[in-house]
């Protein structure tokens, strides 16, 4: 029954002296608004790498058909690899070079994540472009200057391979996309154009990329069995080709380097930025244009597939069915003296990922823990300053009846006010912050409630350690000693 | 034996106990104090006073002793039983008034009740009922720092009798009041002593005052030099009584 009392004491007490109540209470909301604001931003960062990371697909296997690796062709495709990123806009070899050889991964993808990640997105379908050189780009620049190891139609996979191994691993798996980056090229309407890049892709690439339609229908199984001269355009080109007018059914030219390409229109999908290309402007933005992967096979050399992304179902435990999958593709390349195809995933990258940036968090919240710490001390440091002036009052308590735990508890009650005021300021301030800073980087801000409750519960706490001392100060003190005190 | 509110037998107080320079305050007090009389214990500065004043109200253990306030032996109780005799047995009132700031007062004479542990309503009507007899009712809502000193004084007194105490203990009651205000103080101990009954011990070094009481208790140097049954006493009484017939 004291407890209200002594909330309402404290909140009149807080209130007489409120300069001095809010700079008690600063420490506190320093603290507190940190770590909020830190562990929201990284939140918001954690969860927004992880979701693009998702939806370029982290947990998607990626297999390649790659020479059989030997250690002096490794550093060469590092260099050459690295290269290659200033003009190619597939600057695809982080996770795809990665499977080139276990030492080039580790290098290639600590050297070059941002081209990893840009990778995925144009889902290194360049191999496929025009035989040697578009392979060579790609897979291991080492063999830019060997063109005589090429990969041939002969080591590449077939369809029927690629459809066998689906059906073998039907359990594991939820689809299979393969796809081909073909030429880029702009498309043109009377008043503006827009670049694109040809990807020919196959049904399942849909479900693998996540890609999200707005309007219209993805490509068909027919499309890509009787080689329709259909499209899958962005939003983006929508909006500048077509401006208003309904673009399902309408025809679009391709203009290339070399050739014109007309497709029909059958669907629109939404555009995703890659979180990596904030700095190219919608004006020259490259959309990808999807077309039956059959289509773009018609102007490539190999007629067979290098390298497909395989999407395993939900709950699947990837490592293990990458290691599995491996295991199946090297019987299935045992007598190619010269190729193997290699099975390989993003996992470990994401995991990094997340590591590094909860070591971050980590380092941060300890600062904001030091600042908690010392705006506890605050806290202290005024509660014995409040027990001195109040010596009197509290003589006059225990003269009156008070017994030690009485005043302990006031003055607990009081400390735990100031801190859960503060704290409460804190949280307010810190999900201020955190969805500024977030939105600065271009985040959505997620900030979870345990968060909230556990920031709350530990201002409380520092309330209680904080208020202890002066508060068993005060309650020992000598009635005489304090209704004598002036 | 049993109206005898206040016993005490061979009360020795002494501080720095074994040391060379150990201080003897009180050197054998023995107090009666029976049921409803108004006493006063007058003595000069360092006769001891206060340091009998702060046995009597509990604040304090005599070295050695017997105390029985109202049936309680004192010297037997821990420190929370202690708490639980000044907060139930004995009324303080301050020189100083020692209000405690930024509560109304009807607050701080609710503040003995909530420590013995009554309701919110019973304390409330309590409350309000003691303001009423000491005339402070109409700023029960008043801050301590809206209150002059009588005013003060008299919230004080009220919470000194809010818990039903066996004794009020005064100390200095009137001195940081000016003389009318003082009288008017002085006028509500009698008031409260007539008319509730209760018996008030006067601590006070003015003897102007203390010749208002029944009894006048002299300290000098740690010992009672003199308890005088005050003739003055009752001839205000009778004259009063004549004035009320």
């Amino acid at each position: 029954m004291f407890i209200k009392e002594n909330i309402l004491l404290a909140i009149a007490g807080l209130k007489s002296n409120k300069m001095r109540s809010l700079l008690t209470m600063l420490g506190i909301i320093i603290g507190i608004a940190s770590v909020i604001g830190v562990v929201s931003v990284g939140n918001a960062m954690t969860s927004s790498v992880n979701s693009q990371m998702a939806s370029m697909g982290a947990t998607n296997i990626t297999v390649n058909v790659q020479e059989k690796s030997a250690t002096s062709t490794t550093s060469k495709n590092n260099t050459s690899g690295n290269n290659s990123s200033g003009n190619s806009q597939g600057g695809n070899k982080g996770t795809q070079a990665g499977g080139s050889s276990q030492s080039g991964n580790k290098t290639q993808s600590g050297v070059s994540s941002q081209g990893g990640n840009k990778g995925t997105q144009s889902g290194g379908g360049i191999p496929g472009i025009g035989g040697p050189t578009g392979g060579g780009r790609d897979f291991g620049g080492g063999r830019q200057g060997k063109s005589s190891s090429t990969a041939k139609d002969i080591d590449l996979m077939t369809m029927n391979q690629i459809n066998t191994l689906q059906e073998n691993f039907s359990d594991e798996i939820s689809s299979i996309s393969i796809n081909e980056s073909d030429v880029s090229g702009k498309v043109k309407s009377e008043t503006s154009f827009a670049n694109i890049n040809t990807v020919g892709t196959n049904v399942g690439y849909q479900d693998v990329k996540n890609i999200e339609m707005q309007e219209g229908r993805y490509l068909a199984q027919n499309d890509v069995d009787e080689v329709k001269n259909v499209a899958v355009v962005s939003d983006k080109l929508v909006s500048k080709i077509f401006g208003n007018t309904d673009p399902i059914g309408q025809d679009i030219k391709v203009y290339t380097s070399n050739a014109i390409f007309t497709y029909t229109v059958v669907g629109v999908y939404t555009y995703k930025t890659s979180g990596n290309s904030r700095t190219t402007s919608d004006d020259n933005l490259t959309t990808d244009l999807y077309v039956p992967i059959t289509v773009s096979k018609k102007t490539a050399t190999n007629k067979n597939y290098q390298t497909f992304t395989i999407k395993p179902k939900d709950g699947v435990d990837v490592q293990a069915f990458t290691t599995e999958l491996s295991t199946y593709l090297s019987n299935l390349y045992a007598k190619n003296d010269k190729f193997e195809a290699a099975a390989s995933n993003m996992e470990s990258m994401l995991e990094s990922r997340t590591t590094m940036m909860n070591t971050v968090s980590l380092a941060i919240s300890g600062i904001a823990g030091i600042s908690l710490l010392v705006g506890g001390i605050g806290v202290m440091n005024i509660m014995l300053v409040s027990v001195t002036e109040r010596t009197r009052e509290i003589g006059t308590r225990k003269a009156l009846g008070a017994k030690s735990s009485h005043i302990k508890m006031q003055f607990i009650v009081e400390s735990i006010i100031i801190c859960t005021i503060g704290g409460i300021l804190g949280i307010l301030l810190g999900l201020g912050l955190g969805t500024m800073g977030a939105k600065a980087m271009g985040f959505v801000n997620t900030v979870s409630p345990l968060v909230i409750i556990i920031s709350f519960t530990f201002s409380m706490f520092i309330g209680v350690f904080f208020g202890y001392y002066p508060a068993k100060k005060a309650a020992e003190l000598d009635p005489i000693e304090a209704l004598r005190y002036e | 034996m049993s109206n005898n509110i206040i016993e005490m037998k061979n009360i020795i107080k002494s501080f720095y106990i074994g040391t060379p320079n150990e201080l003897n305050i009180l050197k054998g007090i023995d107090i009666t104090v029976k049921e409803g009389e108004f006493v006063s214990i007058i003595g000069t500065s360092g006769s001891g006073k206060s340091t009998l004043m702060n046995i009597i109200g509990a604040l304090d253990r005599p070295t050695s002793g017997k105390y029985v306030l109202d049936g309680t032996n004192i010297d037997e109780i821990s420190d929370n039983g202690l708490s639980e005799v000044r907060n139930k047995q004995i009324g303080f009132v301050f020189q100083t008034y020692n209000l405690i700031p930024r509560s109304s007062a009807l607050k701080n004479v609710e503040l003995p009740m909530l420590y013995y542990g009554m309701n919110k309503k019973d304390r409330r009507q309590r409350a309000e009922e003691l303001l009423e007899l000491v005339g402070m009712k109409d700023r029960m809502s008043h801050q301590p720092n809206e209150l002059s000193g009588g005013q003060k004084q008299r919230v004080a007194i009220a919470r000194a009798l809010v818990n039903d105490p066996s004794i009020i203990l005064a100390d200095e009651p009137t001195g940081a009041l000016d003389s009318a205000t003082g009288r008017m103080v002085m006028d509500l101990f009698h008031k409260i002593h007539e008319e509730e009954g209760k018996t008030i011990v006067l601590i006070t070094h003015n003897n102007e005052l203390a010749d208002e009481t029944q009894r006048i208790i002299t300290l000098r140097d740690g010992n009672i030099i003199s308890v005088a049954d005050n003739e003055k006493y009752y001839r205000r009484f009778r004259e009063e009584e004549k004035i009320c017939l």
